[in-house]
């Protein structure tokens, strides 16, 4: 693993209990991220993508268990103590959920939500808080700042509250913000403008930053790096170019292949993937994508594959036979 | 006028005449379409594309009397939908069905799946228990689920994309000229949403069907329609042939859409957003062109006079002062 | 290339892993009891007891013995056989009168929550108003009115039980009449009748039926306090509540013949409680 990364996954599980059984939300996940980086992690819903980003922050469900290490600037998180973590919490570590009416609580004012960040983490006066909420409010593209302050989140729409989200989220100038599926509750135009917003303050502030989306298009061009996430493990990882040009899993083909595009004509056939994911209590002994692979074999179905280096730096793949796409690329 | 503007090559099966649907929040009124006409033929997708607020589902159901209609028509095959009463619009449903964006909210929770797809054909008079089972069997068959392991079964049994497919095969039983598409693939994954649009298109031949697309994802719309309709806040900006209206936009918001497509290609850069603000308010919307507010082409005509919709191109029309090509 | 599916396939469905629900010990222990005394209370003529109302009187306030198994009250009555034959009185208004809320306030609030408009309004200002009288004023100003009797008793406390009932179903009916299995089935062209028995009822009638089992449990009490204060049940009929105020007197001698009714009630109370509320913690989740 690399030394200098801010942020360092190693060998992480979560499981979870349930009344089926065992629940093996995240497999042996291990990912590092450097400071002022993007990291897009995609998958669909299911795949452990939500729960990889809790074991991150620390946010599990009481009745979840996690092994291995979080290592966060040189820290163990899973090992840290409470008082430890609540005081990364806001200043090194924020979040952005998807939701963002539930995200917020409807009881208290924006300007109250926004200064309780502040007086507590960076114990500034209540006049000094207040001025720095207006400052973060016009910085994420809220207008008349002031008059917004008094008003509660039922007073703003779906792209509003988000931008507030955000705004809470970066108050303390966190050296990491991870943001779930940020967009996903908002409107196409809506969202390329949270989009541009994040990618404009993640620049600002020399900011690191996890993007977790179903949505391909969306990692596309606002990530350095790209995770692809399957049944709870990681399938395919590398760089953003390198991921959309010479991906080896068949599943991140697939997944490519199965969303529709503008420049197709109308009527074309959509490449679907057959059946559906996997059922987490009832994991399998192969490769989780093996029953809707089109190039499975006997070896898939046994044999769990495990992530290997591919020839492009920091490519991997967990594949027995990937694709061989650009010319020349050997496995 | 307005039709003859509109008509499509052959004769449509269903015309809607200066729909305008309202409805009051609290002491408010939501204009939540305002005076929309267009015509599908018959054996043709129509697309309605607008993101949420523009009141494209509520013309859906609005079309189906499913909503209370303030003032215009809807002509289906013919008859007057929106004076028919009682037995008539209960014979008319029969031909035209609606499937949602939920799936599994649109299946009741403590029904089993063969008495929810059996459903329509008692309410249409089926008497004989055998050859409505035949018939639920034949259109589970043709969605692509084992009848025999679906039908005793409870919704909650089911993941999305399955839930979708029954919800399909019951609008398919009584064999229908029509389906309204309200949003079908949005609360799917990915992977799944393929598999429905291509069971739409397979279900469309094989049993002769005009569809009614509503979505707000402009690829998924463009992959099953023959034309498309734009809406924004209660009126239609925009209406052509698919791939002309994407290739060409005319009108200032469709080309807002699809530029804020997120588009899977490491090349393309996203363009910082041209969108200004955020929709106003079906309450209270603006004048004029309703567009105005976000439009970078605005001007004082733009805020004096509602555009109507012209033609542009041929079989291509959009309701701007100041259109694109 | 990518997996290429151009026609449709048979989705292949699992068999589903039947989720059981533990329910606890209490709650069959809640079932037992019920049963117990349903079963007392139904056979009770038939039974091998002596009979409630002969009177001994050299036998007044006996302890337990062979003869009398739970001892004599103040006039000689044999207490187990009056036990028994009261839990009939109790169960009957107990059960009876929720049973009216139930039938009549869900009803109403069905048809309240599904057609809303004018008709809501005034059925929820109908029930404001009811819901605005002191029961218990109410109850006694009826009984005094109409005389006191078992029937009346079970019409006046149903009728002030329909206010919650309609509350319960209308709350209901209001966040399913939206979801869009209704609208599928307005689509269909399903009368307003079918749409309200086949789609809304089912999925209304399991938290009303929750909730009409606690509504016993109050019930009881309710009767039981009523009875107690000498405005419930007339003698010489008596119930759980009456039997606790006549032994209001002995409690210096013989505190058992307060005390057994007391017991008694508190278990049954209890035990719908208990059933009451694992029903409906039972239906919520797959409400969702």
């Amino acid at each position: 693993m690399n030394d200098a990364a801010l942020l360092s996954v190693e060998d992480v599980a979560v499981d979870l209990p349930t009344p089926r059984g065992n629940l093996r939300a995240v497999d042996r996940v291990d990912l590092a991220l450097g400071a002022g980086r993007t990291l897009g992690i995609v998958g669909e819903s299911g795949c452990g993508k939500t729960m990889l980003s809790r074991a991150i922050l620390q946010l599990l469900p009481k009745k979840a268990r996690l092994t291995g290490r979080v290592m966060f600037d040189g820290r163990d998180l899973a090992r840290c103590s409470a008082e430890g973590l609540r005081k990364l919490r806001a200043r090194s570590l924020a979040v952005v959920f998807q939701d963002p009416m539930t995200s917020l609580n409807p009881v208290l004012t924006i300007g109250t939500q926004l200064t309780e960040t502040l007086l507590e983490h960076l114990e500034l006066d209540a006049s000094a808080a207040r001025k720095r909420a207006v400052e973060l409010l016009a910085a994420v593209g809220i207008p008349e700042p002031e008059q917004r302050l008094t008003q509660y989140p039922h007073q703003f729409s779906g792209g509003m509250r988000q931008r507030v989200a955000i705004a809470i989220a970066l108050s303390c100038e966190p050296k990491l913000l991870i943001a779930d599926e940020p967009t996903t509750a908002l409107d196409v135009t809506i969202q390329a403008q949270i989009l541009d917003l994040l990618a404009r303050e993640q620049r600002r502030r020399h900011m690191a930053m996890i993007l977790i989306t179903h949505d391909l298009g969306v990692v596309a061009g606002r990530t350095d790096e790209v995770a692809v996430m399957y049944a709870g493990r990681i399938v395919e990882r590398a760089p953003t170019p390198v991921l959309f040009k010479k991906m080896h899993m068949p599943y991140t083909e697939a997944l490519l292949a199965a969303i529709p595009k503008l420049e197709a004509a109308p009527h074309t056939p959509l490449p679907a993937i057959s059946g559906r994911p996997p059922d987490p209590t009832r994991p399998l002994a192969g490769c989780a994508f093996s029953p809707r692979c089109r190039y499975a074999s006997d070896r898939c179905h046994s044999e769990k594959p495990q992530l290997a280096q591919a020839e492009a730096r920091d490519h991997r793949y967990a594949c027995f036979h990937p694709i061989k796409l650009a010319a020349g690329v050997d496995a | 006028m307005m039709q003859e503007v509109m008509r499509a090559a052959s004769d449509p099966l269903l015309k809607v005449e200066n729909l305008v649907v309202e409805y009051v929040v609290g002491q408010r009124v939501v204009h939540a379409v305002s005076d929309v006409s267009l015509q599908i033929a018959r054996g043709e997708t129509l697309g309605l594309v607008g993101e949420s607020g523009c009141g494209k589902s509520t013309l859906g159901r609005a079309v189906l009397r499913l909503r209370p209609v303030v003032s215009g028509r809807v002509i289906f095959d013919g008859e007057d939908l929106t004076a028919m009463q009682g037995e008539a619009l209960r014979k008319m449903r029969r031909r035209a069905q609606l499937i949602f964006q939920d799936p599994i909210a649109s299946l009741n929770p403590r029904r089993r799946i063969g008495d929810i797809v059996a459903e329509p054909l008692v309410i249409a008079g089926y008497d004989d228990a055998g050859r409505r089972q035949q018939l639920v069997y034949e259109v589970l068959s043709a969605v692509g689920l084992d009848p025999a392991l679906v039908v005793d079964r409870l919704p909650h049994e089911f993941s999305g994309g399955q839930c979708q497919r029954i919800c399909i095969a019951r609008a398919l039983v009584l064999n229908p000229e029509f389906i309204i598409c309200d949003e079908p693939v949005s609360a799917l994954d990915v992977s799944i949403r393929a598999q429905i649009l291509n069971l739409l298109e397979e279900m469309k031949i094989r049993f002769g069907l005009t569809l009614l697309f509503i979505a707000h994802d402009l690829a998924v719309v463009k992959a099953v329609s023959d034309r498309v309709a734009v809406m924004y806040l209660g009126r239609l900006c925009e209406v052509g042939p698919s791939e002309q209206l994407f290739t060409k936009p005319a009108h200032p918001y469709t080309e807002l859409l699809i530029e804020a497509i997120p588009v899977p290609d490491p090349d393309v850069r996203p363009a910082e957003s041209v969108a200004v603000g955020e929709p106003p308010s079906p309450i209270a919307p603006p004048s004029g062109c309703r567009f105005r507010t976000r439009c970078p082409r605005a001007d004082q005509r733009c805020r004096d006079e509602v555009p109507e919709l012209r033609p542009v191109a041929p079989g291509q029309y959009a309701a701007c002062h100041h259109p694109l090509t | 290339m990518a997996t290429l599916e151009l026609s449709v396939q048979e989705e292949i469905i699992a068999a589903p892993v039947k989720q059981t629900r533990r329910l606890g010990t209490l709650f069959w222990m809640a079932v037992g009891w019920i049963v117990l005394v349903f079963a007392l209370a139904i056979f009770a003529p038939v039974l091998p007891l002596s009979s409630p109302t002969d009177m001994d009187m050299l036998d007044r306030r006996a302890p337990f013995s062979a003869l009398h198994w739970l001892g004599t009250d103040g006039l000689g009555r044999d207490e187990l056989a009056r036990l028994i034959y009261g839990a009939r009185i109790s169960l009957l208004v107990g059960l009876c009168a929720p049973a009216i809320g139930l039938t009549v306030g869900g009803a109403l609030g069905m048809l309240a929550g599904y057609f809303r408009g004018r008709f809501e309004s005034l059925s929820v200002g109908s029930m404001d108003v009811l819901l605005a009288f002191p029961p218990l004023i109410l109850t006694l100003a009826v009984t005094a009115f109409l005389g006191q009797s078992v029937f009346n008793l079970t019409c006046i406390l149903g009728i002030l039980g329909i206010p919650t009932f309609m509350r319960v179903a209308r709350a209901a009916t209001l966040t399913l009449a939206r979801r869009e299995f209704v609208i599928a089935a307005q689509a269909l062209g399903a009368t307003h009748a079918r749409i309200l028995l086949r789609e809304l009822l089912p999925n209304v009638a399991l938290p009303s039926l929750a909730f009409f089992l606690l509504g016993v449990a109050v019930f009881i009490v309710v009767e039981g306090s009523l009875s107690f204060l000498g405005f419930g049940v007339p003698p010489p009929i008596s119930s759980w509540g009456s039997m606790i105020g006549e032994g209001r007197e002995s409690l210096d001698v013989a505190p058992r013949l307060a005390f057994l009714p007391a017991i008694a009630m508190f278990l049954t109370v209890l035990s719908f409680n208990i059933v009451g509320d694992t029903i409906r913690a039972i239906t919520d989740p797959r409400q969702g």
